[in-house]
């Protein structure tokens, strides 16, 4: 599973990193996460707010921070 | 019934004096705290209930092909509910000016963004009544409406950085429809929670900065050196308040007390409005986009704005 989390790094970006972590951690998959700051691929997704999560190449959420939880019913389907 | 609660609770539970300077700075202290926290939660519950079902990418939809004037009236008035933490602001400027919206309406938005804060808005309303809450919003939406429609005028579209204009953006797809009301109003409370805590030094440091006005600062002192009668007061308001870069609600209790304290009502109005649009935060991210003439038309336009509303105020009230 490939894990994109894309914003410009402000506090709300930091915040979705550490949820993904701890959800990815929780669940116990094998996961890669990458950080995207380069404003050219952001806005590739198509998303006009950050931060924004996307699992294999699609848009999941964006514009908010989601909970642990909901991340970590996001990455099991 | 607050304020019986505050009263009994300072002056009779703590047995402060009630005549002294100190006592009154402590009541209004702990009045103002509570009083906000609970507004806070009221407004920012509720505009976010509204933000879920207009996310920027339904706005975008919206204002794309939309009449010039129409657009800047709409952007504006979309400015004012919309999220815009200042790292979405380059997403969001790269998304209208790619999707076609004119530069000038996408200026519209970009300055009731900040210009009109819903946060100031409610307490506002609170704490003056309607009236000055309308007189705040229209002045704001008029800046907004009528900044846009200028910059549009000038033809600045060579001031924006050219890989603004080469980037391809994703289809976007809205995932508003989605959400059931359970799930809004849960993420509205996560949401809410998040950010009074975030925001709440600020607000008991302004209120702090508020308490001491109302206890210590003396009438006239005040009222000498803030009057009506001298017109440079305001001007002076917004240079004082563009470095204090805060937050609305940390603001409003100190600006309550300024105007208990006989400063005039548009004069604490543009200090407010200078300490929450004129960001040197903003200005940094937004110069990813912006070549510098501009950045420095729009934040030129929104100060002379913020001015024009301090005096507009003075007037008026």
């Amino acid at each position: 599973m490939e894990i994109k989390l894309l914003g410009t790094g402000c506090l709300n970006c930091k915040k979705l990193e550490a949820n993904t972590v701890e959800a990815i951690t929780k669940l116990g998959i094998d996961a890669e996460v990458e950080k995207v700051t380069d404003i050219v691929e952001i806005m590739s997704y198509g998303i006009l707010s950050v931060p924004a999560l996307v699992v294999d190449g699609e848009v999941k959420v964006s514009g908010r921070i989601p909970s642990v939880n909901e991340i970590m019913n996001l990455l099991k389907v | 019934m607050w304020q019986n609660a505050v009263n009994w609770l300072i002056y009779d539970l703590l047995g402060l004096d009630k005549s002294s300077l100190f006592g009154g700075a402590v009541n209004f202290f702990i009045y103002d705290v509570v009083k906000i926290i609970f507004l806070l939660f009221v407004i920012i519950f509720s505009v976010n209930i509204i933000r879920s079902f207009l996310p920027p990418e339904k706005i975008k939809e919206m204002l794309a092909g939309k009449n010039k004037y129409v657009g800047n009236v709409l952007a504006a008035l979309f400015g004012i509910v919309t999220p815009f933490c200042s790292c979405s602001a380059v997403p969001l400027f790269i998304g209208f000016v790619e999707s076609g919206i004119p530069l000038g309406a996408t200026f519209s938005f970009l300055i009731a963004s900040p210009v009109i804060n819903e946060i100031a808005l409610g307490l506002l309303w609170n704490y003056f009544g309607l009236k000055i809450a309308l007189i705040y919003i229209v002045s704001g939406l008029l800046i907004a409406i009528f900044g846009g429609v200028v910059i549009g005028k000038l033809g600045l579209e060579d001031w924006v950085e050219d890989f603004v204009y080469q980037i391809k953006v994703g289809k976007s797809v809205s995932r508003a429809a989605k959400l059931t009301f359970k799930k809004r109003s849960k993420d509205a409370w996560i949401y809410t929670f998040g950010l009074v805590k975030k925001i709440l030094p600020y607000i008991v440091l302004g209120v702090g900065v508020g308490a001491f006005i109302h206890g210590y600062a003396p009438e006239d002192l005040l009222v000498r050196i803030a009057s009506k009668s001298n017109p440079f007061t305001v001007p002076a308001a917004v240079l004082i308040g563009v470095p204090l870069y805060s937050n609305a609600a940390g603001t409003i209790p100190i600006v309550v007390a300024l105007i208990e304290k006989g400063v005039p009502m548009g004069t604490a109005l543009a200090f407010m409005m200078a300490v929450t649009a004129l960001s040197l935060p903003e200005m940094i991210i937004l110069r990813k986009v912006l070549k510098k003439p501009l950045l420095a038309t729009f934040f030129g336009i929104v100060t002379i704005a913020i001015i024009f509303t301090g005096y507009l105020f003075n007037m008026l009230i």
